[in-house]
């Protein structure tokens, strides 16, 4: 990483194995769109507004089902808000960098470019050409994303339903997961989440999903309390 | 026709999501911010994630007369097993997707 050149090359190279399992996500996300009869450019124009797979995915089921749009916004503002914790952990990064480049880079963040980041760099002494590092890492996954989207919505469903290829976006969030459940408070959480959001899987307008995430974060609330009164101490 | 009703609603949804992810990078560094969000923000991943995933693994396309769909919440175990181990993204989804195939092809059900 010595010039902002070679920077930029690493970024996309440490990226690789994330842009590559977003390539079946993006298809599948796009297709999925087009099966459930939303109009294509929608479908393209959510992909570059949002940029956020698990919420797009979530949207297009709601707006299948003529769900009213408070309720996709919401439904949007649920599965998006763990961005807002990816959000404070980049923020020590980018310190220095321009207000104006902020916002872009925020625009950028994915699951995959926090895990990268946070797990290569440490936030106390930031590497320089982090900022070219961090526009290879995040503007290839932007445009593969944004193809694959393309080919998913107007290629359509041709890809045989038997291959199963949308069981690749389960696979995606379990690799994205399993890092962050840093100790049994998190374990909680996430198993709460799960039961709550099969119980509640029949229920309209995806309403097990807000479920599900409330009681997750709730239980693990709780159980990072219950720890830290056992213990004597903050967990 | 153009759809107004949909345009406004993912608008609205990119805002959001945008000011989800620049709240914090935006924020100045001294900036005041409640213990109690810090707080919840920890478990959202942990949260958020595992909601997404568990019906799509358990159920969706359970075969008629079933509940449970056995192969992906076996495959979908296989994966985490190995994601655990390896922490490797790719390895999880080619693992993952291997073992729903051969369930498929070679299994009882």
């Amino acid at each position: 990483m010595k010039t902002t050149r070679s920077a930029f090359i690493a970024g996309f190279r440490d990226q690789a194995p994330g842009i590559l399992g977003n390539v079946p996500f993006a298809l599948i996300t796009g297709a999925a769109a087009s099966a459930a009869g939303v109009d294509p450019w929608l479908a393209l124009g959510m992909s570059i507004i949002m940029f956020a797979g698990a919420a797009q995915l979530a949207a297009i089921s709601l707006m299948a089902e003529h769900a009213p749009g408070a309720i996709v916004v919401l439904t949007v503002l649920i599965v998006n808000l763990r961005m807002m914790m990816y959000s404070a952990a980049m923020a020590p990064y980018f310190r220095h960098t321009p207000v104006a480049r902020k916002w872009l880079f925020s625009y950028l963040l994915t699951d995959h470019t926090f895990a990268l980041i946070t797990t290569k760099f440490n936030k106390q002494k930031p590497p320089r050409h982090l900022d070219a590092y961090y526009f290879g890492a995040t503007g290839t996954m932007w445009l593969v994303w944004q193809a694959g989207m393309a080919i998913g919505i107007f290629a359509g469903a041709q890809v045989p339903a038997k291959w199963s290829l949308d069981f690749a976006i389960p696979l995606v969030f379990l690799s994205l997961v399993l890092p962050a459940m840093h100790t049994r408070s998190h374990w909680a959480a996430a198993i709460a989440a799960a039961t709550a959001a099969a119980f509640c899987a029949s229920l309209p307008l995806r309403l097990g999903l807000i479920a599900g995430a409330v009681t997750g974060v709730i239980v693990g609330m709780c159980f990072e309390r219950l720890a830290a009164a056992k213990t004597g101490s903050r967990a | 026709m153009i759809d107004w009703n949909g345009w406004f609603t993912i608008i609205c949804a990119g805002v959001v999501t945008l000011g989800l992810r620049a709240s914090f990078i935006v924020l100045p560094a001294d900036a005041k911010v409640p213990g109690w969000l810090l707080e919840s923000l920890k478990y959202v991943a942990a949260a958020v994630l595992p909601a997404l995933i568990a019906p799509d693994v358990l159920f969706r396309d359970a075969p008629p007369g079933e509940w449970l769909n056995v192969y992906r919440t076996t495959a979908a175990v296989v994966a985490a097993l190995f994601a655990l181990k390896t922490r490797s993204i790719f390895g999880t989804l080619a693992i993952g997707m291997a073992t729903l195939w051969l369930l498929k092809w070679w299994g009882p059900l």
